[in-house]
């Protein structure tokens, strides 16, 4: 543009104040760009002895460190799994409620209610999940082990204290519902007007409607919903640190006391009295959940923005 | 049965008043069942959650079935639908109903003068108090505030206003990134970062202020953004047919426009942070005195004083427990009031003259 007319260009007087501030409005910028290669270059240099050190000083059961992160990933993944498998029908519903179903009047506020949700710290959800809710599914439990146990996932024994990769996954539902139920909610409400009333026309009952209009059009939205849910139920810490009564073992069964720990609830309890190589083990973890997080989110933020092109909403 | 519903007879529909009666009907059998487990000593307490349960899926079932008879199957299927809808989110009040009332009842237990004028120095069992918490969670909250807000607004300012090109698209792609990092990952990198400087067993306050603007900035950037995209054209082109330089249009022009949302952004944002616990265990540490200074020492906040006094019960359990309630009380209420506060004022400051 600029050299197509470079005689009758008028430039603008550079004023100091300009320079100034777009000056420091890049830095901004930049500074992101640069926060974000610190975190990966300083948890890569500080995770890099783990993965060199001598195996025998990684574990105590000394087989070295992918086979003390290999049962960790898994718990993080079936953890936030069966959480996903909770909240993600449950967040469904609540949104069409939401969007479809409640008055327009009350809407609003019903919205804001389950936004409530995710204001409560996960710290407080911890207490919660401890204090009430696995003493109150214990004895669920039991008559699940003792009328079911021949389901591998229910197999015995029970847990006396409730405090299973269940109760975890219960928890972290509630703590990603109201994300997934948000997101859900806005796309839902973009459905094309014009579809809803021409299947409402054409004498479809709401349910119909909703089957035929709404949820097509809102699957790749509640696709990227889910994923984001899914990253923040991977990397949540404290609820899972406090409830579960953690080992270091792959295992699918729901409800005994030997649960598969997740690699944030690991760092968390294991951080404070960890030393030496120790520390490092602990970061490498870390960087390995920051992994799995980007992947999962990329995805997400990738379908988000593949939809933007196709969407027949703008 | 097929040929009988497909015939075109007279719609037959269920009245509101059948379906509410229904609704009462399952009401009362469920809770009926759940006093008669108590009553007949089989449970001591009434399964208030139960209660609830059963008579949601009481009232689907049967209003399926009844709509199936009169209504014919898409009928039955829209009230199958439409109940299975209205019980999820009543399933999904149910824990937010019940973590509150237990924070509530709990909580207030010590909800008393001494724990917002006392810390935990030299306290077993008994008494003592989060005052030392309040203080660092706080400190430390204004501090990554402090270093947050003007990196995050003058980012979006950035994205807005005048990046273009393969830059702004890199930061945005990036900003997305931040967003999901793991706060625990957040708190690593603090400690990674400050152990390079300070060795290994580094614990301070703006460790913790630093990890936590790692989480915070996304949000801001992306929250002022949004608000910075819809300030309306004409008043930035306005401006500058005055003769107004680029950069007072955009702070005595764009930034007032956009202040409502932006402080609701920023307040959001705060409230995100003030209950992470994760980064702060890891570097910030805890302790049990008083400690002001962000720049030494280990220091205390609210969301690691309710897990240590949870995690660490001495022998009064009890009083360990109702101080980790009284906490847990203490910043549900702040997260409720910054919460509260951000709506009123995107109402209060929203630009005059729209809508």
């Amino acid at each position: 543009m600029d050299t197509d007319l470079p005689a009758t260009r008028i430039r603008a007087k550079q004023r100091l104040g300009d320079v100034l501030f777009s000056g420091a409005a890049l830095a901004a910028g930049i500074l992101i760009l640069v926060a974000l290669a610190a975190v990966t270059i300083f948890l890569v240099a500080q995770a890099l002895p783990a993965f060199t050190a001598d195996p025998a000083d990684v574990s105590k059961d000394g087989r070295g460190f992918w086979s003390f992160v290999i049962p960790l990933v898994f718990g993080t993944i079936w953890a936030a799994a069966l959480a996903l498998l909770f909240a993600l029908p449950l967040s469904i519903g609540i949104a069409l409620f939401i969007s479809h179903y409640a008055p327009r009047r009350v809407a609003l506020t019903l919205g804001y209610i389950v936004d409530l949700l995710a204001a409560v710290p996960s710290v407080v959800f911890g207490l919660w999940g401890i204090t009430v809710l696995a003493p109150a599914m214990q004895p669920l439990y039991s008559g699940l082990v003792d009328s079911l146990g021949w389901i591998p996932f229910f197999a015995g024994p029970v847990s006396g204290t409730g405090r299973t990769v269940l109760t975890v996954a219960i928890v972290l539902a509630v703590m990603i519902l109201p994300i997934i139920t948000a997101l859900s909610r806005e796309v839902f409400l973009q459905t094309p007007r014009l579809h809803e009333e021409a299947a409402l026309a054409l004498g479809a009952t709401r349910w119909e409607m909703i089957r035929m209009a709404v949820l097509p059009f809102g699957r790749p939205g509640l696709i990227s919903a889910t994923m984001l849910g899914l990253g923040r139920a991977l990397g949540e810490t404290m609820a899972v640190a406090m409830v579960l009564s953690p080992s270091v073992i792959i295992s699918f069964a729901l409800l005994t006391s030997q649960n598969p720990t997740t690699i944030a609830a690991n760092i968390a309890l294991n951080f404070p009295e960890a030393s030496g190589i120790g520390v490092n083990v602990l970061i490498a973890t870390g960087l390995i959940l920051f992994l799995i997080t980007l992947v999962v989110n990329s995805l997400a933020r990738f379908i988000i923005n593949r939809r933007k092109d196709f969407s027949g909403a703008n | 049965m097929t040929t009988l519903l497909s015939t075109p007879t007279p719609a037959r529909k269920l009245s509101r008043g059948t379906m509410w009666s229904v609704l009462a009907l399952s009401v009362l059998l469920s809770f009926g069942f759940f006093s008669l487990l108590v009553l007949g000593g089989a449970s001591t307490d009434f399964n208030i959650v139960g209660a609830v349960l059963l008579a949601a899926i009481i009232y689907v079932a049967l209003s399926f079935v009844m709509s199936r008879i009169v209504e014919g199957r898409r009928k039955a299927t829209d009230r199958l639908a439409t109940g299975l809808v209205t019980s999820a989110f009543v399933v999904a009040l149910l824990p937010l109903i019940s973590l509150v009332y237990t924070a509530v009842s709990n909580g207030l237990n010590r909800f008393d003068g001494d724990f917002f004028n006392s810390s935990m120095r030299n306290v077993v069992g008994q008494g003592g108090g989060g005052l030392h918490a309040i203080i660092g969670t706080l400190e430390i909250t204004a501090a990554a505030t402090l270093i947050s807000v003007p990196i995050g607004i003058m980012t979006a300012v950035y994205l807005v206003e005048y990046g273009t090109g393969r830059l702004s698209r890199a930061i945005t792609v990036l900003v997305d990134v931040m967003t999901g990092i793991p706060s625990i990952v957040a708190g690593l990198f603090a400690f990674a970062l400050f152990a390079l400087f300070f060795g290994p067993g580094i614990r301070f306050g703006i460790g913790g202020a630093v990890a936590l603007s790692v989480l915070m900035i996304p949000v801001v950037v992306r929250s002022t953004e949004e608000m910075l995209k819809i300030v309306p054209n004409e008043l930035r082109e306005a401006s500058l047919a005055l003769g107004v330089p680029k950069w007072a249009t955009v702070v005595k022009v764009v930034l007032p426009t956009a202040i409502g949302g932006i402080i609701t952004g920023v307040m959001i944002a705060i409230s995100r942070i003030i209950g992470e616990t994760a980064p702060l265990l890891i570097i910030c540490g805890m302790s049990t005195s008083m400690n002001y200074n962000l720049f030494s020492d280990r220091m205390a906040t609210l969301p690691v004083f309710v897990y240590t006094q949870y995690s660490n019960q001495g022998t009064d359990t009890q009083a360990y427990l109702d101080r980790a309630w009284t906490g847990a009380l203490v910043l549900i209420l702040i997260v409720m009031v910054l919460n509260i506060l951000a709506r009123i004022l995107s109402k209060v400051l929203a630009p005059k003259g729209t809508r």
